[in-house]
């Protein structure tokens, strides 16, 4: 058995974790994002469903890749200006209104899907593009840089969110609203406009997440996602709200999937044990929950609606 | 009175804006709104065919709605349901499997009980991680849910299986025939309709008793009224988070397994989702108490209303070939409806009576039930 196991599969394991932790990543750098300005958004699921079809059917019928891209962004703000008018001036319960974006995504891919495509045809992928010099490198030119755009775009953006949220006026701004929105407002920095644009960041990207994840399997199909824009919202509090660790833990689940994968694909483990193995990304989730609960703190606004005082 | 008038405006305005856009989207598809509209009433209300499918598909919901509204008044945010449904059909399922010989005056109790008992497991769960760990129930419920559906996975592939599925070689995931003496009793034959609707039914009407007559429900809409107060009060307020998501849980495995034993093939089968099982109920159930402002009661005729909402979009598919999908969206956009208004509502509901004004000319009082 240990003779399956060799250089050239560990190499190719660790490069399609890398694949596979790309729409989490994209997903939950959009939410952080959103929580660090006190909005929690559990639509995301939905949105990446829509996204991904939207992005899929561009594809289908334009036969360019890069349309898709642009697809999901664009269905990604259109709902993300949706959820900011509910969220920020109507004040909705954030726990409650995401499941309905989720269900609303959830219902409206399949009809769009059922109407519009009907049977799966499946769609031009992007091709790899190997980084000059970097991507003959042996073994860490295979595993870090023979990859598809999605997965360099995805991987650029945790250092520029970083620097975004941590370096810039405008990051300043987001976690000031997120922590004591009344500082904010009472220093001239307007709470509804900050979380009408990180609302609308965080879905472009959740848009951004299931485009990646259409482009990458080349298809759509019912609940396409399978609630990873959930298991994304868990990241966020797995990466303690920055971007880094929200990086290190879509790595985690991506390596966990593709060890999974491998494994079955070996033979190593019958499927029954798929099924078991397919618990662990939520058994983790919820045993670092525990931990992250009680060492960091969540952004002090964090769902809770702005009400300027009289 | 007239808190109930605004109550009801403001859930029947967000309806009508939602069939507004159902009707937009039927416009879209090709198909006449008022027809496709028409369809649907007639199929889900129609007939006594019509009405007994409704009821069937409002059992689940109305459970589900029940111990969301049990959670959602202690405030705690259970979106467990599916997870919840799940585990408790898998419980009944095993202790139906186990006592193949059992009366069904033994057995029908039991499998109801089995049925409690998993979904308030696993409902207890994020309930203890809330009060003790400060884990967010949200995130965990959503945890559990995904952990149910690939434990179901697992249990229906491997160890409860048909043995006839194996000597077939179809290994099609689903448990063999369970007892006879487990089947729920048929309250009419011909239409279909079994006694789980019953049960439903009494379960929202014990829920309404439990929590506006019974010192346990004084004490969990007090911590979801103001927990910091309720604390002052000498009320424990952890235990009863895990007490209103225990009891939540327990409404939903009921549902699961209502599920299992009143399905036409009484057996349990899994498509790999949570959704072939549950048929999104631990979701829409969300919709159901919301629709039904989160009272035991109003659940019962919010859940026939979108039990017929599924059972029309069924025959809509039939008719007009307008996938059912329509509905999720549909149910997901009365949703987001209900909750941006609530706040409006409830700013509507506390607004002083006119002659009062002067005294809280500031209206700092706003906020205080007059």
């Amino acid at each position: 058995m240990s003779d399956l196991i060799t250089t050239t599969v560990i190499i190719a394991t660790i490069a399609s974790g890398i694949r596979l932790a790309t729409p989490f990543l994209l997903a939950s750098l959009g939410e952080a994002i959103g929580q660090r300005s006190g909005v929690l958004n559990l639509g995301v699921d939905g949105v990446m469903l829509l996204g991904a079809f939207f992005s899929y059917y561009v594809i289908l019928e334009t036969g360019n890749i890069w349309f898709g891209v642009v697809a999901g962004i664009l269905t990604g703000l259109v709902i993300g200006l949706f959820y900011a008018i509910v969220t920020v001036p109507l004040r909705a319960e954030q726990g409650v209104s995401g499941i309905g974006i989720y269900l609303f995504g959830l219902g409206m891919s399949d009809l769009l899907f059922q109407k519009l495509v009907g049977t799966p045809l499946p769609i031009d992928q992007f091709d790899e593009w190997h980084v000059p010099m970097l991507s003959t490198l042996p073994v860490v030119g295979e595993m870090f840089f023979q990859h598809t755009p999605m997965v360099y775009i995805a991987f650029l953006l945790v250092p520029v969110v970083a620097f975004v949220i941590n370096r810039t006026t405008f990051g300043l701004s987001v976690r000031a609203v997120g922590e004591s929105p009344e500082s904010a407002d009472s220093l001239g920095v307007s709470v509804s406009k900050v979380r009408f644009t990180t609302i609308m960041i965080g879905n472009a990207l959740a848009g951004l997440a299931g485009a990646a994840l259409a482009i990458e399997l080349g298809i759509f199909q019912q609940n396409l996602t399978n609630a990873m824009g959930f298991i994304a919202i868990a990241l966020v509090y797995f990466g303690a709200w920055r971007a880094p660790g929200v990086m290190a833990g879509s790595l985690l689940f991506g390596m966990i999937g593709a060890i999974v994968l491998q494994a079955k694909t070996l033979g190593l483990i019958p499927r029954s044990a798929s099924d078991i193995a397919a618990m662990a990304p939520a058994i983790i989730t919820i045993l670092v929950l525990i931990i992250v609960a009680n060492r960091f703190r969540q952004p002090a606004a964090l769902t809770k609606p702005y009400v300027r005082g009289d | 009175m007239r808190n109930y008038i605004i109550a009801a405006g403001i859930a029947t305005a967000s309806v009508c804006v939602a069939l507004a856009f159902g009707a937009i989207m039927l416009l879209a598809l090709g198909a006449n709104p008022i027809t496709g509209y028409k369809t649907m009433l007639t199929a889900a209300f129609g007939s006594a065919e019509g009405l007994s499918s409704t009821a069937v598909k409002a059992i689940p919901l109305m459970l589900v709605g029940v111990g969301i509204c049990i959670a959602f008044r202690a405030n705690v945010i259970n979106i467990g349901g599916e997870g919840q449904m799940v585990m408790g059909g898998l419980f009944a399922t095993t202790v139906a499997l186990a006592l193949p010989g059992a009366p069904a005056i033994v057995l029908l109790p039991l499998i109801l009980l089995a049925g409690m008992t998993g979904g308030a497991c696993w409902g207890a769960i994020p309930g203890a991680l809330k009060a003790h760990f400060n884990v967010s129930e949200i995130l965990s419920t959503i945890m559990l849910n995904i952990v149910a559906v690939q434990f179901m996975n697992f249990l229906l592939r491997g160890p409860l299986i048909d043995p006839g599925e194996i000597e077939r070689g179809t290994r099609i995931p689903q448990t063999q025939r369970l007892p006879e003496a487990a089947d729920l009793p048929m309250l009419s034959e011909s239409l279909n309709l079994h006694s789980g609707i019953l049960i439903a039914l009494l379960a929202a009407i014990l829920a309404y008793v439990l929590l506006w007559r019974t010192g346990i429900g004084f004490r969990l809409r007090s911590v979801g009224l103001n927990p910091s107060a309720a604390r002052y009060a000498g009320i424990r307020v952890k235990r009863n988070i895990v007490i209103a998501m225990t009891l939540s849980g327990a409404m939903c495995g009921l549902a699961g397994a209502i599920l299992v034993f009143g399905s036409e093939s009484h057996r349990m089968v899994t498509d790999g989702s949570s959704m072939g099982f549950t048929g999104s109920a631990g979701f829409n159930g969300i919709v159901v108490a919301l629709f039904g402002a989160l009272h035991p009661l109003w659940t019962i005729p919010s859940s026939f209303l979108f039990g017929g909402m599924l059972v029309g979009a069924n025959s809509l598919q039939r008719v007009a070939q307008v996938p059912s999908a329509l509905i999720i969206a549909l149910n997901g956009l009365i949703v987001v409806f209900v909750v941006s208004t609530e706040w409006h509502r409830k700013r509507l509901q506390n607004r002083p009576p006119k002659l009062n004004t002067a005294m809280h000319g500031t209206g700092k009082a706003n906020g205080v039930q007059v």
